[in-house]
């Protein structure tokens, strides 16, 4: 007999994010005094990249056996986000919310996490989409690398796991670069990956049985200087839409008069 | 009285929305112009579960009601008709199984279904047998505890797609109608075969193709119902279908509708958009007023279905008058659209011949009318 707890063969983390949806765009609204988006004013949705890394991580799982758990860092109502994973086919979720994380930049937000990931216990590998498309720092995931001090892919395209190891293959700018790594290690997807799946009509009805675990600041062991405003180097000075160009104005006739005038007014502005 | 949906039906159309908007709404154009079937929708609605809405639970289906099923089929249909027809045709052969099959035929045949490893689909139609649907020419002669059917059948919606195919045959020529019985039938069966695929005006990818029985030997555990039940479970089964059939015409009114809401406020002629002028809004207000009818005519039928009340006059209207303003509001989309209607470079020609065919199938606007009657004047 083995005395060993039976452990499964694969525990795959993935830290997701809910993002405004880009094609509500016109209808987000910023908050001109605290300079962040007012959440409500635009849909939530998981973040594009992340459901690659979902998929990635259930089709591993469904492979290798094991247990996919998905983490959030955000306001309650990102528990919507973390029921879609679920509906995909993800074992558990776990949201880590609390008003005092507010304001959290990726060190901050890396740094939580990480701690939320540690609570969860042990895993093989940890998923994340290579950015969100709020933010667009791709920070998050190697600052977790970093927290929980083990190795990371960034920008992987391809993975493929053989017993402890892991063979990626990086989209770089202009080339494509084959690694290897042991486990556990961290990895951040591009959308060539993989299709991520829709959740199927079972996920969905079974993914409202499924429990969302929410955890305060105060459920996990964390050093109150690292996290929040506090905790957060970069500050947002000013959020703006930029203002749109002045339309230009259109010459029409026949060519060589067109020609003069244009010089005439290039000349009245002192261009040359 | 409750029109709101449930919690359950929000988050499934919701999910179903997106598939549609980025899955089978930008293919509808494609699919239509190679006539090529479209098995990745078919293999996506599989994947998603959603051939197993109806079906029970311990068949591997998730047991909901055919109100949700409505609602599903109507989202499909305004994305894709095509879809719509395809699951909706599916449907004729699930439903019948679960109203009269026995445990064993369940146990066979719908797991399959409700996984979507199998199509359904049912046969009745020949060409002497349309509206006048007692008037079926295939034979099934009794032979050694076997069934030999011999016959064609012609226009059989998801036609050699289908695994599983209802047939509908005469064990009893004299008795017409009363001799009729109902057939489960696997693709593959000895002496079953396919012949001509329809051209159509248009839904040119749906399959509409010939059966052909020759000789072919079924056991006497495929008969539905019972021998010589036949024309109930055909007439059972139309009713039924009679709420898809409708579903997917109001679909294509929605689509249409929207398109021509949209174009009708950019569309600029003599310095304003069409849609500030009086006689394009009455359109459009007679379109949207038709679609609103239509659509509660049809889920209150389900509903009664769902309850297990007779539901089939108002199934009838549903299908009578939904496509009837199917026709009616895609023929004023192309209006709406002028000259642009009319061209292949905008959806609304196609919505309006695919409309066409829902006056149609499954008994024809005059067939319902006179089911209609039928029923109306036997009430006091």
């Amino acid at each position: 007999m083995n005395s060993q707890p039976e452990r499964p063969t694969m525990d795959i983390v993935v830290c997701i994010k809910q993002v405004p949806d880009t094609e509500e765009l016109p209808h987000i609204r910023v908050n001109r005094e605290t300079n962040t988006l007012v959440r409500e004013s635009a849909k939530g949705i998981i973040n594009p990249f992340d459901e690659n890394a979902i998929e990635e991580a259930l089709r591993l799982r469904d492979a290798k056996g094991g247990r996919v758990t998905v983490i959030s860092m955000g306001p309650p109502q990102a528990e919507e986000a973390l029921r879609k994973a679920l509906a995909m086919g993800a074992d558990q979720a776990v949201l880590i919310s609390d008003s005092s994380l507010a304001g959290s930049d990726t060190l901050a937000t890396s740094y939580t996490l990480a701690m939320g990931i540690k609570k969860i216990g042990s895993f093989s590998l940890l998923i994340l989409g290579k950015q969100a498309i709020d933010g667009d720092t791709a920070q998050v995931g190697p600052g977790l690398a970093e927290w929980l001090r083990i190795p990371q892919i960034t920008y992987a395209r391809k993975i493929e796991i053989n017993g402890n190891k892991i063979r990626a293959e990086r989209a770089l700018e202009d080339a494509f670069e084959k690694v290897e790594s042991t486990l556990p290690c961290l990895v951040t997807v591009t959308k060539e990956i993989n299709i991520p799946r829709y959740p199927s009509l079972k996920g969905l009805l079974s993914a409202k049985k499924k429990e969302v675990l929410v955890w305060s600041a105060d459920d996990l062991t964390l050093d109150r200087k690292r996290i929040g405003l506090e905790g957060s180097p970069t500050w947002v000075i000013k959020i703006f839409t930029p203002e749109a160009p002045p339309k230009g104005e259109v010459l029409a006739g026949e060519m060589p008069e067109v020609a003069d005038r244009l010089i005439e007014k290039l000349r009245e502005r002192e261009v040359f | 009285m409750d029109f709101t949906l449930s919690s359950d039906q929000r988050m499934i159309l919701e999910m179903l929305d997106e598939v549609c908007e980025k899955e089978f709404a930008p293919r509808a154009d494609e699919i239509s112009e190679t006539g090529e079937f479209p098995s990745e929708n078919v293999k996506k609605l599989a994947e998603l579960d959603l051939f197993g809405i109806t079906i029970p639970k311990e068949f591997g289906g998730l047991g909901m009601d055919y109100a949700t099923w409505t609602l599903i089929a109507e989202r499909i249909s305004k994305a894709c008709a095509t879809t719509g027809l395809i699951f909706g045709a599916n449907l004729l052969c699930s439903y019948p199984l679960e109203e009269y099959g026995t445990e064993e035929q369940k146990k066979k045949f719908l797991p399959p279904l409700a996984s979507g490893q199998s199509l359904g689909a049912f046969a009745l139609t020949e060409p002497e047998a349309g509206s006048d649907a007692g008037n079926v020419q295939t034979t099934a002669r009794k032979e050694n505890g076997h069934f030999v059917l011999n016959g064609t059948k012609i226009f059989i919606t998801n036609g050699e797609v289908a695994d599983i195919y209802i047939v509908i045959a005469s064990t009893d020529k004299k008795s017409g109608p009363r001799g009729l019985t109902a057939f489960l039938l696997e693709k593959g069966t000895e002496g079953f075969s396919f012949g001509q695929h329809f051209e159509k005006m248009g839904l040119s990818a749906l399959p509409n193709v010939e059966l052909i029985f020759n000789d072919c030997r079924v056991p006497t555990s495929s008969v539905l119902l019972k021998e010589r039940r036949g024309f109930k479970v055909a007439m059972g089964t139309f009713a039924a279908g009679r709420i898809g059939v409708g579903i997917g015409a109001l679909g294509i009114a929605e689509a249409a509708f929207e398109k021509a809401r949209a174009y009708a406020k950019e569309r600029v002629q003599f310095g304003r958009p069409i849609s500030s002028f009086q006689a394009v809004q009455h359109m459009l207000a007679d379109m949207a007023t038709k679609i609103e009818a239509a659509k509660y005519l049809l889920y209150r039928a389900a509903w009664h279905l769902d309850r297990g009340e007779a539901f089939e006059q108002l199934a009838s209207m549903g299908k009578l008058y939904a496509s009837e303003v199917a026709m009616e509001v895609t023929t004023k989309a192309v209006q709406v659209f002028g000259g642009y209607g009319y061209m292949k470079d905008y959806p609304v020609e196609r919505y309006m011949r695919e409309a066409k065919l829902f006056e149609i199938i499954e008994g024809t606007s005059e067939i319902q009318r006179g089911i209609i009657a039928n029923l109306i004047l036997k009430e006091r």
